[in-house]
Order: structure tokens, then C-alpha cells, then sequence
């Protein structure tokens, strides 16, 4: 990795596990490129603590090119840092000046439990997730791509929608902690395309049921969320899953 | 749990049952802004005192007015368990927050606690004293031709009368005596004071800030969300429920301070 002349201050939140009190520690890390990821950054600096013989700092981390969802650091007060529509792993140094203070958390969420240091448990999206259930479709030959015909504005809203990576900046970042952006994209997604339609009123009410049981905060429209999401996802999901569940709730022949 | 129940708990439930109440609570604005209007009407109060007995007596208002004292106490209250919860959900903050939502969609509770206070005084100066206080009447004489007030007589602190208004037709001179209780006067008086004149303003700045954000966030919550409409949902929500309907308020005890 070629070396730079950045010096950074970093001020990180250090928690062993679960059950301890965390606290902010402070770090200077000398001699980074521009160039540099933030993740990369923080590789640096584990580096340099594993030669001291100190615990390097846990973080979440994948792909490194923004699609999988993984990375989730609270930079400055912002989920993936001060650019908007990108993740934490593709934010760069050149997005910081030399000399400047960081300072990183984990997602803030009863329903996001810290695991250790950045690391936060997010396994409740996956559970809302699995109660969305499957779709119905046979299998078999894949049929003939213009089979069923979908509105191209359709499609692409289904498209966006599909493009949340379950990161949960929506989550950190709502004041409420809440789910909602997360759990609507998710139900959008499916509900918008006609493979999605034979279950869609089960997996609205399923879903939002096991979002309500994770101990998310309830939605107050303040918008947030759409503003931090690296695949910036639209509130309007946030309404089709009112509409969803509220027609699934009226209408539906179960329970 | 009935399928009612379970959907009006649930986290979407809960949001409809603000939005609702709300906007119902938007629409009173309008009506109530309306009929205050008749304060500025140079009449000595008699079209505003006349007013008052219509709004107080007829049976469908007076349903009304139950529907939406339930809604006032139902929103409030229900607004600050939500706001519990929501704070339950993040039990441990951040060191640093750098907000990316509007000051009011994230003090809606705070500002919505400052309306209940103010809705309590409000009520207090005005509901509960010509419901319960003693008032005094006043007696308007108006030449029916012409429709102009040619007496005012304000009655002593004594005179009682069992119903709410006592018309009486003089046919000789084609007039009419009418006599009311005087919440006319009440609002002056209480408006000559000037730190209740400056809660008022501010309360109806507040208000402004609440609705700002609460008009266009009972429909998002309704699941009301459609480009074609948005832009006007939200310029109804800025302009008319955020800044009118609270500088229309807001003018009425300045109006008296000054008068």
C-alpha cells in the first residue's frame, strides 16, 4: 500500500464485548494516502496495534465494493461518513484532511445489539427476512423472459427497491431507531412484480410483525433514513408498506 | 387479540392512529380560524358573541367538539408513549450526531407537549370561562333593515338569564334586542395582557413548526405517497398549515393589544 502524508486523529469506540461499558479511545494514525479506503485506514492502524501486541479494532467488512452490506461504521455523526450514496468502504481519505478528527461508532440500536468494538449484531433484518417467507415460483425449465409482461417503471421501481444492501444505516440513523426503510424496500421489492403477488399480503404482515417484535422504534417520517442510505432508497417504499399492510390487514382471509 | 387490535399496535397501526387524529385536528384549525375571523369585524362582538352560542348549542358541532376533544387528549397522549418507544429503541446515543432531517420532524414531541400547555391555557381563558366563569351579558339592538348595531348595553355583573340567547322583535321600529353572554369582552381583556399575547404568538409559532412537518407526515403515514401529488401536499402543508393558519391566529391577540 503506497504511503501518504495525511496524519489523522481517530476516535473509536472500544467495547470487549456485549456485556462491558465501551468507551471512545483515541488513535493517531500518521502517514495515510488519500488514496486509502477508510477501511483501508483502519487496516493500517490494526497493523500497527498487532505489532504493539494491542487488540486490533473489530469492524464489519466484506466485499469492500459497496454491494454487500456489510461494512457499518458511524463516522462523524453520519452512517458511512459524510458522502451520501455510498458505504463505509467506499468512502476515501480524500474525503478528510490531513490533521483532521474522526470519530467512528457502531449502529446505536436496542434491536442492534455491539457484538465487539464497530461489530453490531444485526441477524434481527435476517429474521424479518426468513418471516417474509418464499415466493412461488415452480421449478423446473426457466420460462421464456417476456412471459409475463411488467411496465418497465415497474420493474425499475421493483429494481430500486431491490438495490438495499441491509446495511442498516436507516436504522442508525433514524432518531427512532427504526426499521422501516429496511422492512418497506424489502416488501417493495417483491410486491411490485407479479412472482411476488400470490403471498404478498402474508409477507407484508409477516414481516412487519417481526419487525415490530426486534424492538425497532416506530417510523416519524423524518426522512433521515432516504438521506443516509448508500443505495438511497426512497421513502416512497415507506408508504407502499403502510398501503401493504393496511389493505393484507383489512383484507386478507387469515387472522 | 382481534385482527383490529393487532393491526392498530402494530408499529403501522400506531403511525395511522397519529395521522389520523392529526389531520382531523388540521381540519378543525380551518373551521376554527374561520369563525374567528368575526373577531376583527367592527361590531362590538355581536356577530362573534352570536357566534358562540351557534357553536355551543347546535347538536352536530356540539358532537363535533367531543370527537375532537378525544382526538386532542387521544394524539397527545398517544404521541408521547410513541416518542417512550422510540427512545426505548436506542437506549445507548451517539457521541456525535450530525442530523440530516428538518429541526421539526425531530422535535415533534417536544413542540407537540409546548401545544398541549398551550391548548390547556387556551381552553382555560376562553371554554371553561364561559362554560363555567361568570361572564356578563351584554345586549346588542340591531335595526333589521339595514342590519346596523344601534345599541350596545352592557348589562350588570348580576343579570342572570337561563338559556344562551334571548332574542326579542321589536316590530315598531323593525329592530331586534338580542342578548349574549360577552366572550367578546373576555378576549379583550385577556389580550390586554401582554405576556399572554407573547405565549400566544409563540405558541402559534410552535404550532407552525408542528404542522410544518406533521401535515405532509400524516399522509406519508397513511401510505398517501404519489409524485403527482406530493408537491402539493407538501406546498398545502408549508404555506397554508405551517405559516397561514399560524399567522392568522397569531394576528388575533395582537389585533386586541393594539386596538
Amino acid at each position: 500500500m503506497s504511503e501518504g502524508n495525511m496524519n489523522i486523529t481517530l476516535k473509536v469506540w472500544r467495547q470487549k464485548n456485549s456485556k462491558s461499558q465501551g468507551n471512545l479511545e483515541t488513535y493517531d494514525v500518521k502517514g495515510i494516502s488519500e488514496d486509502m479506503s477508510f477501511l483501508e485506514m483502519f487496516d493500517v492502524l490494526n497493523e500497527k496495534l498487532i505489532v504493539e501486541d494491542k487488540e486490533p479494532i473489530a469492524f464489519d467488512h466484506d466485499c469492500r465494493e459497496g454491494i454487500c452490506g456489510m461494512c457499518s461504521m458511524y463516522i462523524n455523526g453520519r452512517p458511512h461518513g459524510p458522502l451520501e450514496g455510498v458505504t463505509t468502504c467506499q468512502l476515501h481519505m480524500r474525503s478528510f484532511k490531513d490533521g483532521d478528527t474522526i470519530v467512528v461508532e457502531p449502529w446505536r440500536a436496542q434491536a442492534f445489539p455491539v457484538v465487539k468494538d464497530l461489530v453490531t449484531d444485526r441477524s434481527a433484518f435476517d429474521r424479518v427476512i426468513a418471516a417474509g417467507g418464499f415466493v412461488s415460483v415452480n421449478t423446473g425449465n426457466a420460462q421464456d423472459a417476456n412471459a409475463i409482461p411488467i411496465p418497465k417503471t415497474e420493474a425499475d421501481k421493483a429494481f430500486a427497491a431491490a438495490a438495499c444492501i441491509g446495511c442498516g444505516a436507516c436504522v442508525a440513523s433514524c432518531k427512532n431507531a427504526s426499521a422501516m426503510l429496511f422492512v418497506s424496500a424489502k416488501i417493495s421489492q417483491l410486491a411490485l412484480l407479479p412472482q411476488g403477488d400470490p403471498e404478498r399480503q402474508t409477507r407484508a404482515i409477516n414481516m412487519v410483525n417481526q419487525m415490530d417484535a426486534e424492538g425497532f422504534g416506530n417510523c416519524t417520517n423524518t426522512g433521515a433514513c432516504a438521506v443516509e442510505c448508500p443505495k438511497e432508497i426512497s421513502l416512497e417504499n415507506i408508504a407502499r408498506m403502510n398501503r401493504e399492510y393496511l389493505s393484507a390487514s383489512f383484507t386478507s382471509s387469515e387472522d | 387479540m382481534s385482527w383490529l387490535t393487532k393491526t392498530l399496535s402494530s408499529s403501522i397501526g400506531k403511525k395511522i392512529l397519529m395521522a389520523i387524529t392529526g389531520l382531523f385536528l388540521c381540519t378543525f384549525l380551518i373551521i376554527h380560524l374561520v369563525g374567528n375571523l368575526q373577531l376583527f369585524k367592527s361590531d362590538s362582538g355581536y356577530a362573534f358573541n352570536t357566534y358562540t352560542v351557534f357553536m355551543t348549542s347546535n347538536p352536530l358541532i356540539k358532537t363535533v367538539s367531543y370527537v375532537l376533544y378525544a382526538s386532542i387528549l387521544f394524539h397527545a397522549f398517544w404521541g408521547l408513549y410513541l416518542e417512550y418507544l422510540n427512545r426505548k429503541s436506542r437506549p445507548i446515543g451517539y457521541v456525535v450526531q450530525k442530523n440530516q432531517s428538518s429541526f421539526a420532524s425531530r422535535k415533534m414531541a417536544v413542540l407537540g407537549t409546548i401545544l398541549l400547555v398551550y391548548i390547556a391555557v387556551h381552553l382555560g381563558d376562553f371554554w371553561a370561562e364561559y362554560k363555567f366563569g361568570h361572564l356578563p351579558y351584554v345586549k346588542y339592538t340591531e335595526n333589521l333593515t339595514s342590519g346596523e348595531i344601534t345599541a350596545v348595553e352592557h348589562l350588570p355583573d348580576t343579570y342572570q338569564q337561563q338559556v344562551k340567547i334571548v332574542e326579542t322583535y321589536n316590530e315598531e321600529s323593525g329592530s331586534k334586542s338580542v342578548i349574549v353572554k360577552n366572550l367578546y369582552a373576555e378576549a379583550e381583556e385577556a389580550f390586554s395582557n401582554p405576556l399572554l399575547v407573547l405565549f400566544y404568538v409563540l405558541s402559534m409559532a410552535v404550532m407552525g413548526f408542528h404542522l410544518s412537518h406533521g401535515f405532509q407526515s400524516g399522509f406519508q403515514s397513511l401510505g398517501l405517497n404519489h409524485p403527482k401529488y406530493n408537491p402539493f401536499i407538501q406546498k398545502v402543508g408549508l404555506w397554508i398549515f405551517a405559516i397561514l393558519i399560524p399567522i392568522g391566529f397569531a394576528i388575533i391577540p395582537v389585533y386586541f393589544l393594539i386596538k
